[in-house]
């Protein structure tokens, strides 16, 4: 599957604080929680943000508190994949099991600019940043996470199992 | 070559013999924990997985303790949520407002997690109980949701960086500041993916609330876990909260580990981490001339009988500064009321602190004390991010409950020797 969008650009351990702050945290309505994201680190993002664009930020992207209501926040919002140089493992963990595609290239993440046009081929891994004619390759998923990432997330592995009563 | 207790305690609960860094477990969790705030969303993903009943209602845990007692309509409809999946799934382990302590503070008081146990929990400060021997770490809601399905949670092994502490600790000097001092030496990605092995003659010596104090914070360095080698004061420590039976396992000798940091803790000043990252940490001496207007002594972190005796006894007979507001927040319930009985409660609101029930409220900027633009706080919670604790031009500095107290007395971040 080919993602294309536009960038929207953070620096390092943008953590879920900002991503989406505790305040909002009373509800698990997604849509609620998508008119928050990133509120606290740039308020506007919820106005600029279009269906398909790319975050991408820098060293360990989502640090922090354990809320699966970032990536989510993030998903609700029509966010298409984040692409950073290090993600933080809880946050990490849980865009897989939500289905939120995130990929790891510090080379494509150092470079990119807001506002750039990027594509991104999930199935191979390759970034392309149209508007700088750059292409990168990201880290590919180990042969484990990608049964969770083909399946469409946890919820749908695990439902295999359930229903097969295993 | 031999194995960390972290590689050990992943490979007895996925059936292996020998595990090593990098390989995907599926491990049986022997407790899983959620709660006011990750729960309802793990709930209605345990839901879609087509799931009827959990896996096994004696490895669930459910508290109530972020946004409680409820502040506002929607967390009550929230804590309405988690509790009728309780009662209705007949969840072993659950404390509702009242018998709600904050739950890393409550779980290992109720005995509930021990030396050798896997561990996860939807909160991620859930590596707290690695002070106990345990392998346990922070996951999201989907996770739990997983775990309460299957009993089984999915997890990548993780390498290991021993830390080895040595040297006779400074007055005024506990686990807090140790970690603190240890995330500002590697930073907060120091550990990304890794776990974090605390080792060393202090840390033989350190009693089992700053054991929990620093492996609580082992997410502050990105770490997977936090994990303490069982000793004499782990097997002290559960004797006082239960009599069940456990099997405690250690590092072997030869266990490999990523790297091995040397500290000399006779060198280390109480620690005070500046805004807006837990790395950013000095001694409190070099902080400088900081004025304050909120204190918090609780959390997670900082809210055991321990910190809550260090903290009355600097604050006995004196008065919090006229321009600070002093919160205390006792961990649990049981916490609570030992510091009434201990007459602590009275040196608190004699000193014109509050004294508030358990809960997790203003270490996430939720409620029980938020800030304000341009206000500043020290605190012994655990993150300092920006608008961690109330708005985004707040500022939040930690510290250990000795600084906290100090501070809260002189109205400026303060050494606590600065009050004799």
């Amino acid at each position: 599957m080919k993602l294309r969008g536009r960038v929207h650009r953070y620096g390092d351990h943008v953590n879920t604080d900002v991503i989406i702050p505790a305040r909002y945290l009373n509800t698990s309505d997604a849509k609620e929680l998508a008119a928050h994201c990133m509120e606290d680190i740039d308020p506007e993002f919820v106005n600029r943000v279009e269906p398909g664009d790319i975050i991408v930020g820098g060293e360990d992207f989502g640090c922090g508190s354990s809320r699966e209501q970032a990536p989510l926040a993030i998903k609700t919002c029509g966010v298409s994949c984040v692409i950073a140089a290090s993600f933080a493992r809880i946050f990490f963990r849980n865009s897989i099991n939500i289905g939120l595609p995130v990929l790891v290239c510090a080379e494509a993440s150092a470079e990119a600019a807001a506002g750039d046009e990027m594509e991104v081929d999930l199935a191979s891994g390759r970034i392309e940043n149209l508007t700088q004619g750059r292409t990168y390759q990201a880290e590919p998923f180990p042969e484990f996470l990608q049964q969770i990432i083909a399946a469409g997330g946890l919820v749908a592995h695990v439902k295999k199992k359930v229903t097969a009563g295993g | 070559m031999g194995m960390t207790i972290t590689e050990k305690i992943l490979a007895a609960h996925s059936g292996r013999e020998v595990v090593r860094p990098g390989e995907f477990v599926n491990a049986r969790v022997d407790l899983m924990l959620g709660n006011d705030i990750t729960a309802p969303l793990a709930i209605a993903e345990f839901r879609k997985m087509g799931a009827e009943r959990v896996a096994d209602r004696s490895r669930v845990a459910l508290v109530a303790d972020h946004y409680t007692p409820n502040k506002d309509i929607k967390s009550a409809e929230q804590c309405r949520v988690m509790r009728e999946f309780a009662l209705s799934q007949e969840v072993a382990h659950f404390w509702d407002t009242g018998r709600a302590g904050i739950e890393h503070a409550l779980l290992p008081e109720e005995g509930l997690v021990a030396p050798g146990e896997c561990v996860i929990g939807a909160d991620s400060h859930t590596c707290t109980y690695g002070a106990l021997g345990a392998f346990a770490t922070g996951v999201g809601s989907t996770d739990l949701a997983a775990a309460m399905a299957t009993g089984e949670c999915w997890l990548r092994v993780p390498p290991t960086i021993k830390v080895v502490y040595r040297g006779e600790l400074k007055p005024w000097v506990g686990g807090k500041d140790l970690i603190l001092y240890t995330i500002g030496r590697i930073g907060v990605s120091g550990a990304l993916y890794q776990a974090l092995e605390f080792a060393g003659e202090t840390i033989e010596s350190l009693p089992m609330a700053g054991r929990l104090t620093m492996c609580n914070m082992a997410i502050e360095a990105g770490a997977k876990n936090g994990i303490i080698n069982p000793d004499a004061e782990t097997e002290r420590f559960m004797k006082s909260v239960t009599s069940r039976s456990y099997q405690p396992v250690v590092s072997d000798p030869d266990a490999e580990y990523v790297r091995t940091v040397e500290i000399d803790c006779a060198q280390i000043e109480p620690q005070v981490a500046l805004p807006h990252l837990p790395e950013n940490a000095r001694p409190v001496q070099e902080v400088g001339e900081v004025t304050i207007d909120q204190a918090v002594i609780g959390s997670c972190t900082n809210g055991r009988m321990e910190d809550l005796r260090i903290a009355a006894a600097l604050l006995k007979g004196r008065k919090v500064h006229p321009r600070v507001r002093l919160i205390v927040i006792p961990g649990t319930p049981k916490i609570h009321l030992e510091a009434i009985k201990e007459g602590l409660g009275e040196i608190f609101l004699a000193a014109g602190a509050v004294l508030s029930t358990p809960t997790c409220g203003p270490c996430l900027g939720g409620h029980m004390g938020v800030l304000a633009a341009g206000e500043r706080a020290v605190a012994t919670t655990n993150r300092n991010f920006v608008g961690r604790m109330g708005h985004t031009k707040s500022e939040v500095y930690l510290a250990g409950p000795a600084v906290a107290a100090a501070s809260a007395v002189l109205g400026r971040i303060a050494h606590p020797e600065e009050l004799s």
